[in-house]
């Protein structure tokens, strides 16, 4: 039972890591990249607007989707690691 | 043949097409109705998230609003960002706990009747506001493509929705909702695709947007957006990549519409619906993706409809005379009619000026010589943004069956939103407020005659008031997403990730956060939105630290998060079950199907 506890203590923490790294990367390219950090990317031409644009309109969304297959990815993983899967 | 024959041909095999689906997939148990057997795979799930979420709103007004420039940028990364959130920090954990709607895991976890009765009402106002903006858009596009009133419009409306709804509860919505996504993407993208190609040479909007504008030949191609700026402010408009200055207010406002994303109800509950948690993951992502394709070509379509009507008004250039009224092109007549394109020559020469002339930005004031000078006497065309997606076909001059696309397409967005909203309201009537609270013995046939009612209720509500929006229809969609971002999305996420909170916590934040919101959007939009009941006007001037009455959502969670952590504390620790339950549902061994209750 004991081990049992610290196995799920343990993927427990793994998971809000994890959820802390993603959300980081998440605000980035949102808030950071997309608002806040515009007019410092400004230098930085994307085809007729800046990087700052890009993000906002584009990169945003295209990081989005790489989080969320990664964060599936991982935990579907550590789920079979620890024989919680399924 | 007949354009009307063309789009009556479309959106009538469309409609087949959902009602073949609606037979396939009646519903024969209330785990059907409610979660569509719980047997979805993840792929087909995130197609129906996407249809489910994606409404006449981004179908139809998303473009116009992105043609604004890089201010409204807010909803792209909102509207999409909310699914980052899903994915992490709710849909697998509500998927363990397996039950049917929202108000089941509050009301379990929290262990109180007042917590359910809350979100029963949080859902239902939200999903209400909501619903009446997908009736009113189904019945503008029917109007529009096949010549019908608009009353006929919304009637003919609820009566497809009802018979797919109701006989097939979830079942029968998921599967008609994979088939609207497919319906209303080809639809979306087909117009984007030409008109990148004729604006850019590029076949894919996306890069288009960012590549060279070679429409006037390739010696004299420059970056669209270049041109774009260069073209809005000569009209003294403000230039379209221009920054904003009030950042604040811009982070706010894309946070609110993010949690409000993962809080509303008819997205979280279509994660019920696949067969396991790694499953739920994996949806949410699929889901991103399919959503994608249409709001990574909004922005296209937003800034070249643009440009394409500049143009249009200017065929020889900004600096050149404007095109004279009597030569206007076919889509301007067509649009005229139903009053969204207006025409007024307030300088009696016969040419249509559009420019901005309104007093009190800077960018207007600076360019009021240019006009006068020009012998303009203020903006003479007025065009509806939402007609921008609706017109670009005929616009860019495509043949009559992308137009035919088009009306099947605008009508399957407001459809499958609608049913989703429809199923979130009557599974929370029939299964929190009947089965949970009013009579807990009913029977699972008694359950499910029940859940069909409800449903049928609900649209004929839902029809009532899109034939009768009350005069406040936009500003309720900021309602809906400040309710679902300040209440229920923090109750659901400190249910799962605290064990501390308890009962009298989460009642108190929700009340605490959603009171705050509230009282903050009536200040400025008009106390339950009746016209000339404002406190204040709904100026920048007026509000607090500049956060606008729709970035308040936000500002309402936190108040949620904060009371409910100092109640929560100040009071008794949940008990030992309820820190069992909170267990598992962090961990996805065993959550099988769903459990039946």
């Amino acid at each position: 039972m004991a081990d049992d506890k610290s196995k799920a203590a343990h993927y427990w923490s793994t998971n809000l890591r994890l959820i802390m790294g993603s959300l980081v990367v998440w605000a980035f390219v949102s808030y950071g990249c997309g608002i806040l950090f515009r007019p410092l990317l400004s230098g930085i031409a994307v085809g007729g607007a800046d990087l700052g644009f890009w993000f906002a309109q584009q990169g945003a969304i295209l990081t989005f989707i790489v989080i969320i297959f990664f964060y599936a990815w991982r935990m579907n993983k550590l789920d079979k690691e620890m024989g919680l899967e399924e | 043949m007949s354009q009307f024959a063309i789009n009556l041909i479309f959106v009538g095999a469309s409609f087949a097409l959902y009602f073949g689906i609606a037979i396939w997939a009646r519903a024969g148990s209330t785990k059907e109705f409610y979660v569509a057997g719980g047997g979805v795979h993840p792929v087909a799930n995130g197609m129906a998230t996407a249809a489910d979420w994606m409404s006449a709103a981004s179908f139809i007004s998303m473009a116009g609003l992105l043609s604004a420039g890089y201010v409204n940028s807010s909803f792209l990364m909102g509207w999409t960002g909310g699914y980052v959130l899903l994915a992490m920090l709710l849909a697998p954990y509500l998927r363990k706990f397996g039950k049917f709607t929202v108000p089941d895991f509050i009301g379990d976890r929290f262990y109180s009747r007042g917590a359910r009765l809350v979100a029963v009402i949080c859902l239902i106002v939200a999903s209400v506001t909501y619903v009446i903006g997908q009736m009113a858009g189904a019945g503008v596009a029917f109007a529009r493509f096949l010549e019908v009133s608009n009353t006929a419009g919304i009637w003919i409306a609820a009566g497809v929705v009802f018979f797919y709804a109701v006989f097939g509860g979830m079942k029968g919505i998921t599967y008609t909702q994979v088939a609207q996504y497919v319906v209303l993407i080809v639809a979306y993208t087909i117009p984007a695709v030409f008109i990148s190609l004729q604006l850019t040479g590029n076949p894919l909007p996306m890069f288009g947007m960012f590549g060279d504008y070679t429409a006037e030949g390739a010696a004299n191609a420059v970056p669209l957006l270049e041109k774009l700026d260069l073209v809005v402010r000569d009209l003294g408009f403000r230039d379209y990549t221009a920054d904003v200055d009030n950042k604040l207010n811009m982070l706010l406002f894309t946070l609110s519409l993010m949690i409000g994303t993962a809080g509303l109800p008819h997205v979280i509950i279509r994660f019920f619906t696949v067969p396991k948690v790694a499953d739920a993951r994996w949806s949410a992502g699929w889901a991103l993706i399919f959503i994608a394709l249409l709001y990574l070509t909004a922005p296209a379509v937003g800034s070249m409809a643009r440009l394409n009507l500049i143009k249009t008004v200017y065929p020889a250039g900004v600096e050149q005379d404007a095109l004279l009224y009597a030569d206007r092109p076919e889509w301007v007549k067509t649009w005229e009619e139903t009053g969204l394109v207006k025409y007024e020559d307030k300088n009696a020469d016969g040419r249509i000026q559009m420019y901005n002339d309104k007093a009190g930005s800077a960018e207007a004031d600076a360019f009021a010589a240019t006009a006068e000078a020009r012998g303009w006497n203020g903006n003479e065309l007025v065009v509806n943004n939402d007609i921008l997606v609706l017109a670009n076909p005929e616009i860019a001059q495509l043949p009559g069956w992308v137009i035919g696309l088009i009306a099947a397409g605008g009508i399957a967005a407001a459809l499958s939103t609608a049913a989703g909203l429809l199923l979130a309201i009557s599974s929370a009537i029939s299964h929190d407020l009947i089965k949970t609270m009013i009579n807990p013995n009913i029977s699972e046939k008694g359950e499910l005659t029940a859940a069909r009612i409800s449903m049928g209720v609900a649209i004929l509500v839902a029809t009532y008031l899109g034939l009768n929006p009350p005069g406040f229809a936009a500003q309720t969609v900021a309602l809906a997403f400040g309710i679902a971002g300040a209440s229920i999305f923090p109750a659901l996420m400190m249910g799962i990730f605290s064990k501390r909170v308890n009962n009298k916590g989460a009642v108190a934040g929700m009340v605490a956060g959603l009171t705050a919101t509230l009282v903050y959007i009536f200040t400025f939009l008009g106390w339950f939105f009746i016209p000339g009941t404002a406190t204040l006007a709904n100026t920048p001037d007026n509000w607090i630290l500049g956060i606008s009455p729709l970035s308040f959502g936000a500002i309402g969670a936190m108040i949620n998060f904060a009371v409910a952590f100092a109640v929560s504390y100040m009071t008794d620790e949940p008990p030992v079950e309820i820190q069992e339950l909170v267990e598992s549902v962090r961990y996805p061994k065993g959550a099988g199907a769903a459990v039946d209750h």
